[in-house]
């Protein structure tokens, strides 16, 4: 049954590992998946499923994307659907806009999302604001989509996390996927979502394999924007996350493991709406939490976790005061030795933990 | 097309109603005249739009009085603004009527049009009432964005605002021209800014991609002479708008004869449903009032410019002069219709000032669209608000 199931899962679109698989008769349903072909994977699906849609950006075609992200979908579906653009963010940020306001369904890809900055007028000021200024007239089903974060060595001007700006707005939707499954189902929900989703991805991440379920590959598979996901059940401390510091996360709570510290792990999945239900359900059980993101404290994800928490219902149950772990408060230097102190570590996160539970360090 | 052809159905019974009473009737008047319209200053063009244009009796009429409508509306929105009524930014556009009706005229129901936040006229003709727009203008629920968009933020059917943030419309027009090109409609999109706009840099990030995928884009200019209190000479190293494509085909006419705008409109638009890309039109034209009502509009030009342009431009004026002259309508008829706008606009101001607020539990609707319905936090932690829609 599972063999005909995955059988019939496989479409004309599967990735050639699936057609592989199928010559050796019944396969494993799961698969090891990349963040980047899961991706890959998910642009072509929706691509396939809805003929509004289109991607844009720059090198998104014929270089097959920077990232490689797009590969093959030109070749698949040509100029009209796969396009091109100048190094003209402002502009073609505002003609993806545009053309969601028409009724069409872009994805709008930012080589990464520190470029981003020179569109951000039309993400926010066009795309976000313009359903509720319109009285519910006009929406806009965009996708803007890029990584977002520290990469390796690529300095200040490149390594910025917007997860906390693109979260403050309402309007938005804001995602930052971690796993395969997470960037296939979030980037499908947001394609097929009628509102203007940023997706933050990570470019460390796109190499990565992560196992993919049966039910992850199916192309109507998608993951609800809005809901988080508890990666490992703990009941000692809770720890929150997204994007690449949900992986470091769960490396810090193997080691504590080992010292029977059980962390549980939520991997936020949704930047906005924030899925602070989810958060609030753990630390009842807990009674301690940690967050920890990639961007700078002050005004970030851990700041607003934090507030909200004390605002609510899981108050009571903290036995310490809610600890941040975030990158270092500095533009992001060059030489390793500064690098690797920019960004939350496993260690840094297991004294986090430690301290917060009052144990020694 | 709609308003223009309601305005005309409307102005037709009222007249046919004082048919007794006036001493011409319709036998009286010309059906039509043809008009000389000034040459076109052009740009990588071969060919022109004409120097004549015929005006049938039908279309002056309608032209006139929707023009007349404009320009009580803004009056009327001056009006309301110094009593506090409307607040927050107000930019008119009396003066420059004579852009937005030739510009109308020339398009199809599949065409598409975006603009700046000089924007009550262009929600008008795009078929707005004038007491939906007024209301919008006051804040009221009846107001065409639900009261939450005000001046600078007014939608309708194939219309797109109504932008606050000075250039960022053009991209915008030019994404709406990739969407006819992509649905293969044959429609095309006409993107409005001004001569303040037009150094924006964004703007020629949009002409590079609009020129390269041969988007079917009309990029006009209203080029009123101040971008808010800079004058061309002071803010532009070119003032020849029309050129700042650079590799798109541009056009510089008279803003202030709506047979120029329309005809040039026309021309324009069959450029671009041939596929040939975009194409840029300047109107020269001249705003009666400040930038915004908080602009005096007299410390950066004179009294008398303003009075000069008032006395021998006004559009309205110039179109009454050509159809008295030529016996397209009587000067009596044209006083009947101003006495039917102000009336218009004297009910559509009762509406606006009368209607009730939006109503609180509408606050927070409108966020995202088919959402299921869910919380949005107030001004602290107990206030919360539903979004339904």
């Amino acid at each position: 049954m599972a063999a005909l199931r995955s059988l019939l899962s496989v479409g004309k679109n599967a990735v050639p590992v699936l057609l592989r698989r199928e010559f050796h008769g019944t396969a494993p349903a799961t698969l090891q998946v990349t963040v980047r072909d899961s991706l890959n994977r998910a642009l072509d699906e929706e691509l396939e499923r809805d003929e509004k849609v289109f991607l844009l950006g720059e090198e998104v075609a014929q270089f097959d994307g920077a990232y490689k992200v797009s590969r093959g979908l030109w070749k698949k579906y040509g100029d009209r659907r796969v396009i091109d653009t100048p190094i003209s963010e402002m502009g073609f940020a505002g003609i993806a806009v545009g053309a969601a306001m028409a009724g069409l369904r872009p994805i709008c890809e930012f080589m990464t999302f520190n470029f981003a900055m020179q569109a951000i007028d039309q993400i926010i000021n066009s795309a976000a604001k313009t359903y509720y200024m319109s009285g519910g007239m006009v929406p806009v089903p965009i996708v803007f989509r890029g990584p977002n974060g520290a990469a390796a060595g690529v300095a200040a001007q490149h390594s910025q996390c917007f997860a906390a700006w693109y979260g403050h707005c309402p309007g938005l939707k804001v995602v930052s996927p971690w796993s395969s499954e997470d960037a296939r189902g979030l980037l499908k929900a947001a394609v097929r979502d009628e509102n203007p989703v940023i997706v933050l991805e990570n470019e460390l991440l796109y190499g990565v394999a992560f196992e993919l379920s049966e039910e992850a590959q199916s192309k109507d598979f998608v993951v609800p924007l809005g809901k988080a996901k508890i990666e490992r059940q703990g009941n000692r401390i809770t720890l929150v996350s997204h994007s690449r510091m949900v992986g470091i996360c769960l490396e810090a709570a193997t080691v504590l493991a080992k010292e029977g510290i059980e962390c549980e792990v939520i991997n936020l999945r949704s930047i906005r709406p924030l899925d602070i239900a989810a958060i609030e359900q753990s630390v009842m059980k807990t009674n301690h939490l940690v967050t920890v993101e990639g961007g700078w404290p002050m005004f970030g994800v851990g700041a607003e976790i934090c507030a909200q928490i004390m605002e609510g219902s899981a108050f009571n149950y903290l036995d310490s005061p809610v600890v941040r772990v975030t990158g270092t408060d500095i533009p992001m230097p060059y030489a390793r030795i500064f690098e690797e102190n920019t960004q939350p570590q496993v260690k840094d996160i297991i004294v986090s933990v430690k301290k917060t539970l009052n144990l020694k360090t | 097309m709609l308003v223009i052809s309601t305005a005309l159905r409307s102005s037709a019974t009222k007249s046919a109603a004082r048919g007794l009473a006036v001493s011409r009737n319709y036998a009286d008047f010309a059906s039509e005249a043809t008009f000389e319209t000034k040459k076109c200053d052009c740009f990588l063009l071969e060919t022109l739009p004409p120097t004549t244009a015929v005006l049938t009796r039908e279309q002056g009429l309608s032209y006139y009085k929707t023009m007349q409508t404009i320009r009580r509306m803004e009056l009327k929105a001056d009006q309301l603004y110094k009593q506090k009524i409307i607040r927050g930014f107000c930019h008119l556009y009396d003066g420059q009527e004579a852009c937005c009706v030739g510009i109308e005229a020339a398009l199809k129901h599949e065409d598409h049009l975006i603009t700046s936040y000089r924007d009550h006229a262009f929600t008008f003709t795009r078929g707005v009432p004038v007491k939906h727009v007024l209301a919008e203008l006051t804040g009221r629920r009846s107001g065409c964005a639900k009261g939450k968009g005000g001046s600078m933020h007014m939608y309708t059917r194939n219309f797109y605002g109504g932008n606050g943030i000075v250039g960022a419309q053009i991209p915008l027009g030019a994404g709406v021209a990739w969407a006819c090109k992509y649905n293969g409609t044959g429609g095309v999109c006409v993107a409005m800014h001004g001569d303040g706009a037009a150094n924006q840099g964004q703007i020629f990030e949009t002409y590079n991609m609009a020129a390269l995928w041969k988007l079917p884009c009309i990029f006009i200019c209203e080029n009123n002479r101040y971008g808010m209190g800079t004058s061309v000479e002071r803010a532009a190293a070119s003032t020849d708008y029309y050129k700042r494509g650079e590799f798109i085909p541009g056009l510089r006419l008279d803003g202030m004869d709506v047979l120029c705008v329309r005809e040039a409109t026309k021309f324009a638009a069959e450029y671009c449903r041939a596929g040939k890309g975009p194409i840029l039109l300047e109107l020269q034209t001249y705003r009666f009032h400040g930038h915004s009502m908080s602009d005096p509009g007299v410390s950066y030009r004179t009294r008398e410019e303003i009075q000069e342009v008032k006395r021998t431009s006004d559009p309205i004026s110039l179109l009454k002069e050509k159809m008295v002259n030529s016996n397209l309508a009587s000067v009596e008829e044209l006083k009947d219709i101003d006495v039917a706008v102000r009336k218009e606009i004297e009910e559509a101001a009762q509406f606006a000032t009368t209607d009730a607020e939006p109503p609180m539990e509408d606050i927070a609707n409108h966020i995202y669209y088919k959402e299921p319905p869910f919380e949005v936090r107030g001004c602290h932690p107990w206030i919360k608000y539903k979004s339904v829609c």
